[in-house]
């Protein structure tokens, strides 16, 4: 039975958290989940329990549940071994407890035994009305609660994207991403080995979750490919889902079938009902967290046509041909838009798509032209290169040995407001004329300091690491606004 | 056990859900065979048609291009004979001669997690090396289908092509959708073969249909 909403509050927004099986050891599983909540500042009461009382990060263990005040906790962590599990959900769920998230391995990844402890362990969740997460998972992170319940890191910014992993691995790596790129999580789940609550079951949750604008999911085999199917359907009609599945050639299944020990299906078949099932499907992990952060930052294009606007020549060469092979289209530079630039810019301008200023912008030109470009009813989504440039250069300045003198302080000071300034003018323009406006340079991942792709981050959107990401990032939010406009989901 | 169907019930019981197929007869004798290709307008293929008989081309048992009333009756005569006692009960199928220079296939697969699934992709002797294919669970409606179109990489060979007009991808679509509707209405059906699926003047007809259902009774098998 699919846990009920209540029960996910208690697993992501829980008025209180008893870790089980806390360790003074600060290498085991039972401290670090304790270290990992203390830090992250939650704000609800943790109590920890553990054999002798000892204490642990300043907390008085309790030597058994029973010394849980009634109510006080709705969620448990268990670090505890498997065999002492069961006893272990029974006191918690006289104390109120709603859901757990299991930890402890030596379940059904452990042979014919570890599955029968796995499906008692499921049995007496249910009878309990407990959720049962895991086992043999990483944790649940839930950044809006202040909650890092976790035995890994990294502990990402709040945000919109829900994520749920049958790798808890990637869990990490998405909020690695995400702590890296500023664009946050709402909710990040490892479903371990997804006993009783499985992704879909997560994603299902999201797709009514105030707190969650899209989903992203790791998956490998799945058992039931018409139940998916028919699950990821009705989470991708609520919400958009991006997903990066393994196993997806011969080789990867072989791995994944080791890993998981579910079946890995014929991929042609699986992209087929994804792309039915109205789901985003993302070639590599970084470019499904990149898909997932445009979803939860940008507005969507109301069709395909977009421009480059950019300060640097070859950049907009090759982000041309990168949307040449994708459904987006270069839009065809309307002639009264020319014109409204041409009164704007010196005649060297292209004068074409992509939009290449050629050095000819004044102060102020880029933020107004890119006002222009976006404000014109035939422009659905615009591309912008050349950012963090200015700032490049004064980076070299700043650095070298001539600083502060010579003058070089205040140009330092211009080139990075600049960069800075026109940043923030993206994301205040896409909003206000409600269309994408995504910002790409290697500087994202070369220099994040740099005024540029650090004012893109302060702007709450992302700072695309190359205009190839961009474009393939633009070409999945088009793609999943398409799906729903045809289908009178919009 | 999989039952086949002949071609020409398989295209019945395909376009009974939509599918289109192109006008032909099953006759039993070389005369019939002649009027049916005087009714049909030369040039006529002649093919062996049986439930028994699933690889016709390479049991010869197809003939080309058949110009005039005399090729029509050598051809019924010949196949007639090349007919064996495990073929079952024969006939002559004649159809129009349908030439294009693109080819595309289209069928129903059974998938062991997915159920039924509805296949397009691009046909003709680089169907393998090309793996052009878009699937999609069935049922599906007429976006979906387009989708599929869509989703081809060979986009190239369904606009205009060596003097022929584009595919007519609303034609495309009802083949799609009409399979999706025989699979939803045939339980026993294990999977259907459009191979190839000629385009013709910008429109896709199949030349070949191969039906198979399975042994258990009607409604015995999801």
């Amino acid at each position: 039975m699919a846990p009920t909403t209540e029960q996910f509050r208690a697993l992501f927004e829980p008025r209180g958290v008893i870790v089980a099986g806390a360790s003074t050891h600060p290498g085991k599983f039972g401290f670090v989940c304790l270290h990992n909540i203390l830090a992250a500042g939650y704000e609800g009461r943790v109590f920890a329990t553990n054999r002798d009382g000892a204490e642990v990060l300043g907390i008085e263990c309790l030597t058994s549940i029973d010394q849980v005040p009634d109510g006080a906790a709705d969620l448990v962590f268990i670090c505890t071994p498997a065999s002492t599990n069961i006893e272990l959900l029974q006191e918690c769920a006289r104390k109120g407890v709603r859901a757990a998230f299991v930890a402890s391995a030596g379940y059904g990844e452990a042979g014919d035994e570890g599955r029968a402890a796995e499906a008692e362990l499921v049995a007496v969740a249910e009878e309990l009305g407990i959720l049962l997460a895991g086992p043999n998972g990483q944790g649940v992170v839930s950044p809006p609660s202040k909650l890092c319940a976790q035995i890994v890191a990294p502990y990402p910014p709040a945000g919109h994207i829900g994520v749920a992993s049958q790798s808890g691995n990637f869990v990490s790596s998405f909020m690695n991403f995400a702590e890296h790129s500023g664009i946050g999580i709402s909710r990040a789940v490892s479903a371990g080995n997804s006993a009783a609550v499985t992704v879909p079951d997560y994603l299902d949750f999201y797709a009514d979750d105030p707190e969650t604008k899209v989903g992203l999911a790791y998956l490998e085999g799945i058992n039931d490919g018409r139940a998916y199917y028919e699950r990821l359907r009705s989470v991708a009609e609520r919400k958009p889902l991006v997903i990066v599945k393994g196993g997806a050639t011969a080789g990867g299944a072989r791995a994944a079938a080791s890993h998981t020990g579910s079946l890995a299906t014929d991929d042609a078949v699986f992209d087929g009902a994804v792309r039915q099932a109205g789901v985003t499907r993302a070639a590599t992990v970084e470019e499904a967290f990149e898909a997932a952060a445009t979803f939860a930052t940008q507005p969507r294009p109301r069709g395909p046509r977009t421009v480059i606007y950019t300060t640097a020549g070859g950049w907009g060469v090759v982000t041309a041909d990168a949307i040449a092979r994708t459904d987006l289209v270069l839009l065809d530079l309307p002639d009264d838009l020319r014109r409204t630039i041409d009164t704007k810019l010196p005649p060297r301008w292209s004068r074409s798509n992509p939009v290449d200023l050629a050095g000819s912008e004044t102060r102020d030109t880029i933020p107004e032209v890119m006002e222009i470009v976006a404000s014109h009813d035939e422009v659905d989504a615009v591309i912008f290169l050349g950012l963090g440039i200015q700032a490049n250069t004064a980076r070299l300045e700043r650095q070298g040995p001539f600083y502060p003198g010579h003058g070089l302080e205040r140009i330092v000071d211009y080139h990075e407001r600049q960069d800075a300034r026109f940043a923030q003018a993206a994301a205040d323009i896409s909003a206000a004329t409600g269309k994408p406006i995504l910002t790409a340079t290697e500087l994202a991942t070369t220099d994040p300091t740099n005024a540029g792709p650090a004012a893109v981050r302060a702007s709450g959107r992302l700072c695309y690491g190359s205009s190839n990401r961009a474009v393939t990032a633009l070409a999945h939010l088009w793609h999943d606004t398409r799906w729903r406009q045809r289908r009178g989901l919009l | 056990m999989c039952p086949t169907l002949s071609e020409a019930e398989s295209k019945r019981l395909l376009a009974a859900h939509g599918v289109p197929i192109a006008p032909e007869s099953v006759v039993d004798g070389p005369a019939e065979a002649v009027a049916a290709a005087e009714q049909l307008g030369f040039p006529v293929v002649a093919k062996l048609c049986g439930d028994a008989i699933a690889h016709k081309t390479e049991r010869g048992l197809v003939r080309l291009g058949l110009g005039d009333a005399d090729a029509v009756r050598r051809a019924a005569e010949e196949l007639l004979a090349a007919a064996r006692p495990d073929d079952g009960e024969v006939g002559v199928l004649v159809a129009p001669m349908v030439s294009g220079n693109r080819e595309l296939i289209a069928g129903l697969q059974r998938d062991p997690q997915f159920g039924m699934t509805v296949m397009l992709g691009v046909g003709g002797i680089l169907a393998e090396a090309l793996a052009d294919v878009a699937f999609r669970l069935v049922p599906i409606d007429r976006t979906d289908a387009h989708e599929m179109v869509e989703q081809l990489r060979t986009q190239a060979l369904l606009g205009e092509f060596r003097g022929e007009p584009e595919v007519d991808r609303e034609a495309l679509v009802d083949v799609l959708v009409g399979l999706s509707a025989a699979a939803e209405a045939t339980p026993r059906l294990v999977s259907a073969d459009l191979n190839p699926l000629i385009v013709h003047e910008g429109r896709p007809v199949a030349v070949d249909a191969l039906v198979e259902l399975d042994g258990t009774p009607e409604g015995g098998a999801a």
